[in-house]
């Protein structure tokens, strides 16, 4: 087995600031006969919000890691703020919260910062500053003396936002971060997110909640089963139109027979058509109405994220 | 400072936050007491003819009963050293702690070594501080002191670092639980192995003689231990084991010769191989 890569290399130079903040080339993964990451190509921009999309199991957190060079890629290559993943001295200008956030129990939230300071390594004079900044920032400004242990799940993952924002980074990646906070966590989060990217730093967003990464996110790519299904910015994906149908009286053979109409999300009596022109609604109700369906609602609409999420994941598979 | 250094604090931290060391200065207190006043009972024992004890009898009865105690003392190290270090490394990787620390300009390596050396430096204080309060109460109660005080402590002290060594290298690939209990039982396999060394040189048998020999080399916990016996042993106790011949070798609690100096190089070879291995071992494992 090779050894995760672990290299030095010059400071970026004023050509390296300019390269994007990530960039692949056929970036793959195997563990044994799984495949976790199947050629993953794409470039991040610098300053940019990234959403990387895709059902659980799909490669999201193993392409993360392979970026930060905690795993070694099978094949392919790719650069990070202009260095090859895994280099040592780019790790100084990266932050990172990973999906399984965990935190030493044992120390005050405030001691925690402290040690990733020291790790990053930033200047002691800085600490200080540094460390109230991102308490303030991800709102335990009050309990940075508190332990962690006594920390509700949603308080540790405040705390590891904090960790991953000290000494202003140029790229953070977000590895489902919300997943353990309130709706008022994660609209902080979204204000975090799109903070970060004013003052110049690149996002990448790991997330499953799709309403979420539609309002912050620049750019997206949708991965299934390790591969990049889809991605563009967000009016390039957003492009089509859905139609959402309330109607009654139509079995499951009934329902099969609507296949030409496209990808469609069945709640019940409520379906989504994921894409589905708006000069397709007379044939789609005449169509529910032969089958015996009684129509009551009728709203065609701008496609949502979760819409062509879904049509996506159901071309692909 | 260096990564390894913070790696460092932050393992004496955790062990003295989670209270692991004021549980082993309350243990050692209260052994290095009872231990005390236990000693102190020898110089008021009579012997069969009524008379209390003279000076060298008290002095070979204490010289034994200081190896038991130590026994218990290096059994102690042994076993804390195994169970902390298990969990080291695997523990922190399975809860996703390490994952944002290795996020940061941070060498694997430098992990490995800040962990063993945060552990070194516990299993070295209690070592250190527990010979020293273990021989200051048996001064006090006997007049004793073992002939070898320094080489007490280190050899007691490497006996501890050798477990913790092995433990660390064990949690770099497997959980925390088995690594700990491998290491345990390997402690035990490798002082039988000792015995049955001894066993074999009391016999002349070259073949079960070589089995200690074995033992000693695969993990030198019984060959250290031996070291640190033979430090204790007053001048008159050697000579008794050394005028009994080949007999006198089949007992774990004696020692008739000091570790040969080819051996003791061999195990600072042996600590060498085991840090490098766990480096290797930690760098090639995917997080």
């Amino acid at each position: 087995m090779a050894g995760v890569a672990e290299t030095t290399a010059a400071a970026p130079t004023g050509a390296a600031a300019s390269t994007p903040a990530i960039h692949t080339v056929e970036l793959t993964k195997r563990f044994g006969s799984t495949v976790a990451l199947a050629g993953l190509s794409m470039t991040v921009p610098r300053g940019e919000i990234f959403g990387f999309l895709g059902p659980n199991g799909a490669g999201k957190t193993t392409a993360v890691k392979l970026l930060l060079g905690l795993l070694t890629p099978t094949s392919g290559e790719g650069w990070v703020l202009g260095q090859r993943i895994g280099d040592l001295d780019t790790r100084r200008r990266i932050g990172y919260l990973p999906e399984l956030f965990r935190y030493q129990s044992w120390l005050s939230a405030r001691e925690v910062l402290a040690v990733h300071c020291e790790l990053a390594p930033l200047p002691r004079s800085n600490w200080k500053g540094a460390i109230d900044g991102a308490l303030q920032t991800v709102g335990l400004a009050g309990r940075g003396d508190d332990r962690v242990g006594n920390f509700s799940k949603g308080m540790q993952q405040r705390l590891g936002l904090g960790a991953a924002l000290l000494g202003e980074p140029e790229l953070v990646f977000l590895d489902e971060p919300t997943s353990a906070l309130d709706p008022v966590g994660r609209h902080d989060v979204r204000q975090i997110i799109r903070d970060l990217a004013s003052r110049g730093s690149a996002v990448f967003l790991n997330s499953h909640l799709l309403s979420e990464v539609e309002q912050v996110c620049d750019r997206v790519a949708v991965v299934d089963h390790g591969r990049v299904i889809a991605s563009g910015t967000m009016d390039q994906l957003l492009s089509g139109s859905a139609v959402r149908v309330r109607a009654a009286g139509l079995d499951d053979g009934a329902r099969s027979k609507l296949g030409d109409f496209g990808p469609r999300d069945d709640e019940g009596e409520q379906m989504t058509f994921t894409s589905l022109a708006p000069d397709r609604v007379p044939a789609l109700v005449a169509q529910i109405v032969a089958l015996g369906g009684r129509v009551y609602e009728v709203a065609p609409r701008h496609q949502t994220l979760e819409d062509r999420f879904l049509q996506l994941l159901h071309e692909d598979r | 400072m260096t990564p390894s250094i913070v790696i460092a604090r932050l393992t004496v931290k955790e062990a003295a936050r989670r209270r692991l060391l004021l549980a082993l200065v309350v243990l050692t207190l209260i052994v290095v007491g009872f231990s005390a006043w236990g000693f102190n009972k020898i110089t008021t024992v009579t012997g069969r003819n009524g008379q209390p004890l003279d000076h060298t009898e008290v002095q070979v009865i204490t010289s034994q009963l200081l190896i038991v105690v130590t026994f218990m003392f290096s059994g102690v190290l042994a076993l804390s050293a195994a169970v902390v270090a298990g969990p080291l490394i695997s523990s922190e990787v399975e809860s996703g702690l390490l994952l944002s620390m290795l996020a940061r300009p941070v060498r694997r390596s430098e992990i490995v070594i800040g962990k063993w050396l945060g552990l070194a430096a516990l299993v070295a204080i209690y070592a250190g501080g527990s010979a020293f309060l273990e021989m200051a109460a048996v001064d006090w109660a006997t007049g004793y002191v073992p002939p070898h005080p320094l080489d007490l402590t280190l050899y007691v002290a490497a006996e501890g670092l050798a477990l913790l060594s092995l433990g660390l290298l064990l949690s770099t690939r497997l959980s925390g639980i088995t690594g700990g209990v491998i290491a345990l039982v390997a402690w035990l396999m490798a002082w039988i192995g000792g015995v049955v060394g001894d066993i074999g040189q009391s016999l002349q048998n070259d073949a079960v003689a070589n089995i200690g020999t074995i033992s000693h080399l695969i993990l030198p916990t019984d060959g250290l231990w031996r070291g640190a016996v033979y430090a204790m042993e007053p001048d008159a106790v050697i000579a008794t084991l050394r005028a009994a011949g080949t007999v006198a070798r089949a007992n774990p609690f004696s020692a008739v010769d000091p570790p040969p100096v080819a051996y003791l190089a061999w195990v600072v070879v042996w600590f060498a191989s085991m840090l490098a291995l766990s480096i290797w071992s930690f760098r090639t494992r995917e997080i």
